[in-house]
């Protein structure tokens, strides 16, 4: 244990992106609009990217169904929650697929190329659902929005993910499989039939074929042909988005509840953070349940609640307090463990708040946790 | 409708943190304990069941973990291995095309191919005629599914998969699979949520999409870690009486932190009641409760009592 005081504005001062990410289910979205909203109120014009908010934070941020269209939050509305300031907040709903085609767009060399590619069946499955897509378009709009230069701070809630290597593998991902080398055997094999290309491949193909089906290779290598012109357009960005991730002004925040199943979660990812060499600026444990002071076991205090309760109400008051001690001491106890593994970063906990954390008042009172001294 | 033990599958989604594991376990438990020889799979890297057993990870293997129960752990990349094994019908040829980088890298661009094999094992994994040699079959599989959105890509890859590759041997099998997931007499999808908004919506959110989408009836939701009501209303006007310090009462700083902390727990059961019966309403499929544990950690008695208490309605 250190007495030094610790702050979120340490690990944030001088960042332009800030990525937060975690397990599903342990407030990464409301932490990540509390994060843009205090630093909005800080007088930084702030955008938050959110993905797929609950409906009622959807509602107070403003922000409509429809993805991928930035929004400014009302200022009068920020100021009423007690978020006022100099800056400015804003936040879109990240709508993958729409990002894709954007992107598509974009690379392509030309207009049949754009179509060719948008109307081919492997495509509109990779921009749909395959696993990967999803992480790699949030960072692409980051990447784009940051090359904007339309805002001080981005930060962005990423997908729910157990895994974190398919979060921070996305964008190489993309490049590699479209990668030319590999790509030479099916634009042959598009154009010019089985018979053209080398041998070797030739048998490669046909067990391919044998054991998938000869339309899915046909639309693999229409997929790949039309995507050749592409790659590298695709590799060039997939290095630029790479390296924001790497920069100095960029930092992970990852979050997490004191559950020890999403502690895992982020030990795993804390991990894998460290050895892509990726910037990790804190752990926020989230929804921390906070012990009782008085102890259930003291007679004076049970007497002077049985005379203030009665007999079976005192013991019920007892027995809530006994129930939430033990799990404030689960939590405790699970983010020591975690604290004791993090290598650099601060650890940063938000108590659980009773009432609703899903309009801006509930916003103000996660930001106000976590802008405040803590002590490690 | 089929009791849940008489399925041959049970895929147990949900949103992320609320238990799907433990609930998963607690329903292999209960099914051991009725008899059945039963296998929960989990799906993905990170392998939690057999850890609530105190035994190391079972990775791509069967493992009996306690009589009756075993444990497996399916990844896509093992589960491409095994599946070009038995379409090339070699393992020369399966070990050549699995080491190949075209091959990885078609694996990953043939979209929902890691989730295709990925179904597909757990499917060979429900049948009582196995493909694994010398493999045993079991009365009953679990699935420890992904959260919502990728248990969805899950249940849905069959599917794809059969329009992608529109003929040939994929196609086939991808239509086996598929009509196995359907057939409400061989598979049950089961949400996990806890009474709490968002995990709420998000349930409401799957069924209807589990509806639209694959025209899949959610069988049951379990609700999970619901507090146990303590306070008559009575009582609660008298604590709230009491912090008000009514009837001069003065509570000493320790006595009130005691009635603030039993109030709050209060309220925190009335909340989930209330997100509770916003489920009831708005859900076709049952709801069904199962109490928080209120330990220090889930562990081997916490899934006996999780066990027991599903047991009443399987």
């Amino acid at each position: 244990m250190t007495a030094r005081a610790k702050r979120i504005d340490g690990v944030l001062a001088g960042k332009r992106v800030i990525v937060c990410a975690g397990s599903g289910g342990v407030g990464k979205t409301t932490t990540a609009a509390a994060i843009a909203a205090a630093l909005a109120a800080r007088g930084q014009r702030t955008i938050v990217l959110t993905i797929d908010p609950a409906r009622r934070l959807a509602d107070a941020l403003g922000l409509p169904d429809l993805g991928n269209e930035e929004h400014r939050v009302d200022p009068e509305r920020l100021r009423d929650a007690g978020l006022g300031g100099d800056g400015e907040l804003w936040a879109m709903t990240l709508d993958a697929k729409r990002t894709f085609d954007e992107l598509i767009d974009r690379t392509a060399p030309d207009a049949e190329t754009r179509d060719a590619v948008l109307a081919n069946p492997i495509y509109r499955q990779l921009s749909n659902a395959v696993a990967g897509s999803q992480e790699y378009m949030a960072m692409e709009k980051l990447y784009e929005l940051h090359e904007s230069g339309r805002y001080d701070v981005l930060v962005l809630d990423t997908p729910p993910t157990r895994n974190a290597l398919d979060f921070l593998d996305a964008p190489g991902r993309l490049a590699r499989f479209i990668d030319s080398r590999s790509l030479q055997v099916f634009r042959a094999s598009g154009r010019a039939g089985l018979g053209l290309v080398g041998r070797g491949v030739a048998s490669m193909l046909s067990v391919l074929e044998k054991a998938t089906g000869v339309e899915l290779l046909r639309d693999l290598a229409e997929f790949f042909n039309a995507f050749g012109g592409m790659a590298e357009g695709f590799r060039d960005r997939a290095r630029h988005v790479e390296a924001l991730l790497r920069d100095d002004a960029t930092t992970f925040l990852l979050v997490t509840s004191p559950r020890a199943a999403a502690i895992a979660d982020a030990s795993h990812f804390h991990a894998k953070l460290a050895e892509s060499g990726m910037p990790f600026g804190a752990l926020i444990v989230n929804r921390v349940r906070e012990p009782v002071s008085a102890t259930a076991d003291d007679a004076e205090l049970e007497r002077e609640l049985t005379e203030l309760l009665g007999e079976p109400l005192a013991r019920k008051a007892l027995h809530d307090v006994g129930d939430r001690n033990l799990l404030a001491e689960r939590d405790l106890r699970n983010t020591e463990r975690m604290r004791a593994e993090l290598t650099g970063g601060e650890l940063l906990t938000v108590p659980e708040l009773s009432g609703d954390v899903h309009d801006l008042g509930g916003l103000a009172a996660v930001a106000a946790q976590l802008f405040k001294r803590q002590r490690s | 409708m089929d009791a849940l033990l008489d399925r041959r599958l049970i895929f147990v989604t949900g949103k992320g943190g609320v238990g799907k594991t433990t609930v998963a376990a607690a329903l292999g438990l209960a099914a051991a304990r009725a008899g059945r020889r039963v296998l929960v799979c989990e799906v993905g890297d990170q392998e939690r069941l057999t850890a609530s057993f105190g035994l190391p990870a079972a990775g791509f293997r069967e493992v009996e973990i306690e009589p009756g129960l075993h444990a497996f752990s399916v990844n896509p990349e093992d589960a491409i291995a095994e599946w070009l094994r038995y379409q090339l019908h070699s393992r020369t040829l399966a070990g050549l095309l699995g080491g190949s980088r075209i091959f990885q890298y078609l694996a990953m661009a043939a979209p929902g191919l890691a989730e295709m094999v990925t179904i597909g094992k757990v499917w060979e994994l429900a049948q009582l005629e196995r493909k694994t040699p010398s493999a045993a079959p079991y009365d009953l599989v679990i699935v420890d599914a992904p959260a919502t959105g990728h248990g969805i890509a899950l249940l849905r890859a069959p599917r794809t998969f059969a329009e992608i590759a529109r003929v040939g041997p994929v196609n086939h099998q991808a239509e086996i699979v598929d009509g196995f997931l359907r057939d409400p007499a061989a598979t049950a999808v089961v949400a996990v949520t806890l009474a709490e908004e968002m995990p709420v919506s998000e349930t409401l959110d799957l069924e209807q999409r589990l509806y639209d989408e694959l025209g899949l009836a959610l069988d049951r939701v379990y609700v999970n870690a619901l507090l146990p009501d303590r306070l008559k209303a009575a009582e609660t006007r008298k604590l709230e009486a009491a912090i008000a310090g009514d009837g001069n009462a003065n509570p000493s700083p320790s006595a009130l932190a005691v009635l603030d902390a039993s109030l709050a727990a209060h309220q925190t059961v009335r909340a989930q009641r209330s997100q509770l019966a916003r489920l009831r309403r708005g859900l076709t499929a049952k709801a069904l409760s199962l109490p928080h544990l209120l330990a220090a950690d889930v562990g081997r008695d916490g899934l006996e009592r999780l066990a027991t208490k599903l047991e009443r309605d399987l």
